[in-house]
């Protein structure tokens, strides 16, 4: 009975591959396009803070805040608020995704060794040159560790819009008399599945950098 | 059929737009009266599972990241397949893993509670084990000159030292644990995900119960962040002339 479920769940995969293609297609259009507009706005912050060494408060505050946010409830009262949409939903997801990116970038910055960023500026390095070519690649992988952290979070976020009507996944594992049990375990394999790639390719990112950057005795 | 999917609105929490206050009928933010009227048979016994549901989740969590750490603190060489392992169960969503387990642990409070689990040990398994081996060389090396056995050293020195890194991942699992339980309500009516999973099943999505039960979620976990900051500060006294 049981293995019988997930060998259904399974060969749902292959005999629906087209409209899981498809849904998978619109969870990660959704989930990609929010993480890219939180990168680009909480990356400069976070940098520019941690390189500041100011603002940890709003650094942690946001990171804390990120955390006890119930992103269903969140999810719901955007939709409540403006309604089923593409661009409603990434703003959500965006909002979810901003501080683990903010905190790590500013935890990798902030923590990159004082004495290096001062024989940076001694050798004569603006400000901007310290950050983009001192303290940026050395505090790559906990920035990178950030993004991977906002990336799965986002994907499994994103099936959850679909559940409210956002299309995606999320629709078919809402709709289990359309789709029955092994549908719904197919979607849900097809998103884990995505989350680990996603994770396992940055996470590849974030090892090449840590190597690139760790001193040699 | 094992039931899978979003589970049917449980309680009696249908609102009558047609006979409710004008509040209700206009579907406002928040309307007091459906709160007040609704507290005892919805609300209520939300908050009571919620909790119930997060202690047993951070206890285990916590139990199991411990003796892990344990472990790798021991055999360092298990350091990083344990991280590893713990790292790549955060990968898997909370969805797909409340969904997998149901044809396997059933419509349980333990298919909730597996998932949680697993999140917890991505937090607490790290910052236990960084707490251990963060100790200074020179305080275990005072502790050896003193005479301290090994297990001594261990239970008067690192672990008392160990207790803020400790603590700090315990506060951040309890919140994590607490926002994401809601998402268990994708498959059991349970804890305060139920009411906000049949606000927003409702077609107009509703929004007293939404905000009611929501705002819920997150004065619970300031709540708990506040109780174990302030456990913090009780363990550890010697931190506190700063």
């Amino acid at each position: 009975m049981l293995a019988s479920l997930f060998v259904d769940a399974l060969q749902f995969i292959p005999d629906h591959a087209a409209l899981l293609l498809q849904k998978a297609a619109e969870t990660a259009e959704l989930a990609f396009t929010a993480l890219g507009i939180a990168i680009l706005i909480a990356m400069p912050i976070g940098l520019w803070l941690g390189h500041r060494h100011r603002g940890l408060f709003l650094a942690l505050g946001a990171s804390s805040l990120g955390r006890a946010l119930p992103s269903i409830a969140l999810i719901g009262i955007f939709i409540a608020w403006l309604g089923v949409g593409f661009w409603n939903n990434t703003v959500v997801l965006v909002i979810l995704a901003i501080p683990p990116i903010l905190t790590n970038a500013y935890i990798g910055v902030d923590g990159v060794d004082r004495d290096v960023v001062e024989a940076a500026r001694g050798m004569g390095l603006n400000e901007r040159q310290i950050l983009t070519g001192v303290e940026l690649p050395l505090g790559l992988p906990l920035l990178l560790a950030g993004v991977r952290i906002a990336a799965v979070f986002v994907i499994a976020t994103a099936t959850i819009a679909g559940l409210a009507g956002g299309g995606g996944l999320g629709e078919i594992m809402e709709n289990p008399t359309a789709y029955n049990d092994s549908g719904v375990l197919a979607a849900a394999l097809c998103v884990a599945a995505m989350a680990l790639a996603t994770a396992f390719v940055l996470s590849l990112g974030q090892r090449a950098a840590s190597r690139r950057m760790a001193p040699r005795a | 059929m094992t039931g899978l999917g979003l589970a049917d609105g449980g309680g009696p929490v249908i609102p009558n737009f047609g006979h409710g206050t004008a509040c209700l009928r206009h579907n406002h933010w928040f309307c007091p009266s459906w709160v007040h009227e609704h507290w005892g048979d919805i609300l209520q016994p939300a908050l009571v599972q919620h909790i119930y549901l997060t202690l047993i989740s951070v206890s285990i969590g916590f139990a199991i990241s411990f003796a892990l750490a344990l472990i790798a603190f021991r055999f360092g060489f298990l350091g990083p397949p344990l991280g590893a392992m713990s790292d790549i169960l955060y990968c898997l969503p909370s969805i797909s893993l409340f969904l997998l387990l149901v044809p396997v642990t059933g419509l349980s409070v333990t298919t909730l509670v597996i998932p949680l689990v697993a999140y917890t040990l991505f937090v607490l398994y790290p910052n236990i084990l960084a707490g251990l081996r963060g100790v200074p060389p020179e305080v275990l090396e005072s502790a050896r000159g003193m005479g301290f056995t090994r297990l001594q050293t261990f239970w008067r020195v690192e672990l008392p030292l160990a207790v803020p890194a400790i603590m700090a991942g315990l506060r951040v699992a309890t919140v994590a644990t607490i926002s994401i339980a809601t998402i268990a309500a994708i498959v059991l009516y349970y804890g305060l995900g139920g009411p906000i999973f049949d606000a927003i099943n409702h077609p107009d999505i509703f929004r007293t119960e939404l905000v009611a039960a929501g705002g819920l979620t997150i004065l619970l976990a300031l709540t708990a962040d506040t109780l174990l900051a302030l456990l913090q500060r009780a363990l550890t006294p010697w931190s506190r002339q700063r």
